[in-house]
């Protein structure tokens, strides 16, 4: 085994701490340092894991796995990570003495994510799991003196935990009965009995909360609307894909489609999700909240491509969660500029807003058709790619049902850019969002417009990324 | 003779004791210990089923030992996060935690 391999896992490890004691060490007038630290370190870590995208190592007889699967969402995690602690760096100012902890767990979070993206084993995705999740709960209440993100950290403490014991019961009944929790093992030893069906449906079921589709959706809302806002993309874009990674690799390595059609119920469970998440999010004032419903229809999409998995329905659950990153940060990014500036995220605080900063409203915008699907931009080509694979493995209702919703969503897209656009201007002034934001801003509306554009590098490597499973 | 559908059967009754408590009590605190409920179900499971289909390996053991030591965590947490919102509005009521909904 070599273990220079796990050099991502490690360093991420030791980022994490070193942010938090250097936090602990430096005195007040020095912890703006922290974050840049933070920052830095992580692009670091991006390289490293960029540089390592081909290779291949299986730890501790399967128990970790360090594949091109891994490290696309390594990748994954990292640019989402470091793109929220860019964007949200005037956001993080106002929890003064406590922000080095914000970037410490932030960056601990990304190590869980990362670790359950890359277990082979259900006790290591369990663990990586806890790890993410413990620190959003902490990162959800991050605003001591505010009610709504105190209320939202303990409903998703509570909502989080539930979830996450019914995800340990179906894996005990799924234990029970191969006898490992070897994922790659199970499959060998995989026989259809009832307890075996119960044990993948509540699987499915602690799975489908963490990447939020219907019907156990029901915390999202609410969690993105109380939690700071920088939390509420990460949670949004990082948390739900590291779900999916965790859920198509136990899925399509351990219960083999041919003795048991799981697919169908993903397939079913994705079409609630589709035509909930949207026809919702049509009645929503507030834009965080309209982001959240926005979040989950965009996860049934994903889903789509899980039930199909077949080989271009996986290339599009990859290539969509790595679009989704830029795109939905993107949109985020102008919401946290827009609540830092005005202290609200109602849809009348976007009014006027290309007037003020037309760059901003230009990026919501793009980010926003992005996410309807509209061509050229990069989510018409992952949408592409999810409902070609839907169809060819016989669910040409799901990718119809696709299509319908998502038509139906650009219009609660653009009520927001027509707040921006014709939204009348309170006041002329432009705003000042820093330059890390509008760093972060130009990378999202680079890799919606690029991946758009030229799709061909991305899905080379999500072909690359997605050799282990056919 | 007691064998292994005995200990599942106790773990689901166990799991469904301790999901009726979170849908049903108001006390934040109290539902935390559902919670904690639900988790020791699954670590009964773990247990039983480690004796009686892989007696020679300790892997349900192993998982059972991760679960209480997460769980610790996830308590530890809770409890910070109740106190915080006790201080705010003087109450663990959940009824009374009701700003954000559609």
């Amino acid at each position: 085994m070599n273990y220079a391999l796990l050099s991502t896992e490690v360093l991420t490890a030791v980022i994490g701490l070193t942010v938090l004691v250097a936090g602990l060490i430096l005195p007040q007038r020095g912890k703006k340092v922290v974050g840049i630290l933070a920052m830095l370190m992580t692009m670091l870590v991006l390289v490293v894991a960029s540089l390592h995208f081909t290779d291949y190592e299986v730890f501790f007889g399967g128990v970790y796995q360090v594949d091109a699967y891994g490290s696309f969402f390594k990748i994954l995690f990292l640019s989402a990570g470091l793109l929220v602690m860019l964007m949200g760096g005037k956001y993080v100012e106002r929890f003064e003495e406590r922000s080095s902890e914000f970037y410490a767990l932030t960056i601990l979070a990304t190590l869980g994510m990362i670790i359950m993206a890359c277990a082979g084993d259900l006790i290591t995705i369990y663990v990586g799991l806890e790890l993410m999740t413990i620190s959003f709960y902490i990162l959800t209440a991050y605003v001591l003196n505010d009610e709504a993100s105190a209320e939202a950290g303990l409903k998703y403490l509570i909502l989080g935990a539930i979830s996450s014991a019914v995800l340990l019961f179906g894996m005990s009944l799924v234990f029970a009965m191969t006898g490992t929790t070897i994922v790659r093992d199970i499959a060998a030893q995989f026989t259809v009995q009832p307890a075996m069906i119960a044990g993948i449906v509540l699987m499915i079921a602690g799975f489908a909360f963490k990447i939020s589709a219907v019907p156990f959706h029901m915390w999202v809302p609410d969690i993105y609307q109380g939690a700071p806002t920088p939390v509420t993309a990460y949670l949004a874009v990082a948390s739900k894909a590291a779900g999916f990674a965790a859920l198509a690799r136990v899925f399509m390595l351990a219960f083999p489609l041919d003795q048991f059609n799981w697919s169908l119920a993903l397939a079913i469970l994705a079409a609630i999700t589709i035509v909930v998440g949207n026809l919702i999010a049509l009645a929503q004032k507030d834009v965080k909240r309209l982001l959240a419903y926005s979040s989950i229809a965009q996860a049934g999409y994903i889903l789509a491509g899980l039930a199909a998995a077949n080989v271009y329905g996986l290339k599009g659950v990859l290539f969509y969660a790595m679009l989704y990153v830029f795109s939905n940060t993107g949109a985020f990014a102008v919401t946290t500029a827009v609540e830092v500036e005005t202290g609200s995220t109602d849809i009348t605080a976007f009014n006027g807003l290309a007037k003020r900063s037309p760059f901003i409203a230009a990026v919501m915008t793009i980010c926003m058709l992005s996410l309807a699907g509209i061509p050229p931009l990069a989510g018409f080509v992952g949408k592409f790619y999810l409902f070609s694979g839907a169809i060819e493995s016989g669910y040409l209702w799901l990718a119809f049902i696709g299509l319908i919703m998502s038509m139906v969503s650009v219009y609660y897209y653009l009520t927001v850019a027509k707040a921006m656009y014709i939204g009348p201007a309170e006041s002329e002034e432009g705003m000042a969002i820093g330059g890390a934001a509008r760093f972060a801003l130009w990378a999202c509306l680079a890799g919606t417009i690029l991946f758009g554009v030229f799709p061909a590098p991305l899905s080379q490597m999500t072909q690359c990324a997605i050799g282990l499973f056919f | 003779m007691i064998g292994l559908t005995h200990y599942l059967i106790l773990a689901t009754l166990l799991f469904g004791i301790g999901l009726f408590g979170v849908l049903a009590k108001r006390s934040a605190i109290a539902v935390l210990m559902a919670v904690e409920l639900m988790l020791n179900a699954v670590n009964i499971n773990f247990v039983a089923i480690n004796k009686y289909v892989v007696p020679d390996t300790g892997v349900g053991q192993l998982f059972a030992l991760f679960v209480i030591v997460v769980a610790a965590a996830e308590v530890a947490v809770g409890l910070a996060l109740i106190i915080n919102i006790f201080r705010q509005k003087k109450s663990v009521n959940l009824h009374d935690f009701n700003l954000l909904k559609w």
